[in-house]
């Protein structure tokens, strides 16, 4: 009986620790991607600002009311902006700066190709 | 004429990249409020800081227009923006919801008591976590909006005669 008791007891507390770690990874990962908007450059994981505090306890919130991360950024953006996250979203604004790497990418493979060809038929020739 | 594409291609590069320069480092990177205007405040339900009673966006309705005013007793700048809350409290068109931010209510009312009262309600946020609700990021800030509710101007920082004069047009 004091086995089983002490058995309950471990995975309590090791399910326990594995929720809270999973926890504090997930609101760490949220306020890094938060502006702090009276900051310079600082995310509101690395700012003590009152503003930082104010978001900290709001993320906080939502996440008790089990709210994915996407529904947090969207609620604070609806709010404040675009601008306050670090990472925005994909929208008609942005799709341009979203686009131009794999654009460029693209780009520059088919450049390299013609070139390449080019020189393999001047060689030939 | 045979085309250079090693050499279209840098230019191209190079006019890109000097453009996203000049649209970048034009742009206004300062935090502002402009997408506010013409929407709608959210719903929100607010303990009273002087009674037991809730005040809630259905109280706003009533009004023609509402300023929304920020504050606390500890904010310098809210002292500077209140004689002209004073003067806003005057005119029949406009009433004024004080939210008493993060802040102790004997410090709030002996404020309020000392400088005058604007306000016709005042409902505190003492954690500031409804402010967020409101798109605040500091006191003081005021948000105009109509009796639906709807956002005519946001005001970040301390009122002052400039504004005054705005919020009288607005309201006129």
């Amino acid at each position: 009986m004091k086995k089983l008791f002490l058995l309950l007891l471990c995975t309590f507390f090791f399910n326990n620790s594995i929720l809270s770690d999973e926890y504090n990874g997930r609101k760490l990962e949220i306020y890094k991607n938060l502006r702090c908007l009276v900051c310079q450059g600082q995310s509101i994981a690395d700012s003590n600002s009152d503003f930082a505090q104010t978001l900290k306890l709001v993320v906080h919130d939502q996440i008790k009311k089990r709210k994915s991360n996407k529904e947090i950024y969207n609620f604070l953006i609806s709010k404040y902006g675009d601008w306050i996250v670090y990472k925005p979203q994909v929208n008609k604004n942005n799709l341009l700066l979203w686009a131009i790497p794999y654009l460029v990418l693209l780009i520059g493979g088919i450049i390299i190709f013609i070139l390449s060809k080019k020189r393999k038929y001047n060689g030939k020739n | 004429m045979k085309i250079n594409l090693t050499k279209i291609t840098t230019y191209t590069i190079i006019i890109f990249i000097i453009g996203l320069f000049f649209i970048g480092l034009n742009k206004n990177n300062i935090y502002d409020t402009k997408y506010l205007i013409g929407k709608k405040i959210d719903s929100f339900n607010l303990n009273s800081l002087t009674s037991e009673k809730k005040i809630s966006n259905l109280d706003l309705e009533k009004n023609k227009f509402t300023l929304i005013n920020f504050w606390a007793s500890w904010c310098g700048p809210c002292k500077d923006e209140h004689k002209y809350l004073l003067e806003l409290k005057n005119q029949h068109n406009i009433k004024i919801l004080g939210i008493n931010f993060k802040d102790k209510k004997n410090n709030a009312l002996d404020f309020l008591s000392t400088l005058g009262n604007p306000y016709y309600l005042i409902a505190k946020d003492k954690k500031g976590k409804s402010s967020v609700e409101f798109g605040i990021y500091g006191i003081p800030e005021s948000i105009l909006i109509n009796s639906d509710l709807k956002i005519l101007k946001k005001f970040v920082g301390p009122l002052n005669s400039s504004d005054v004069k705005e919020i009288l047009k607005f309201t006129k």
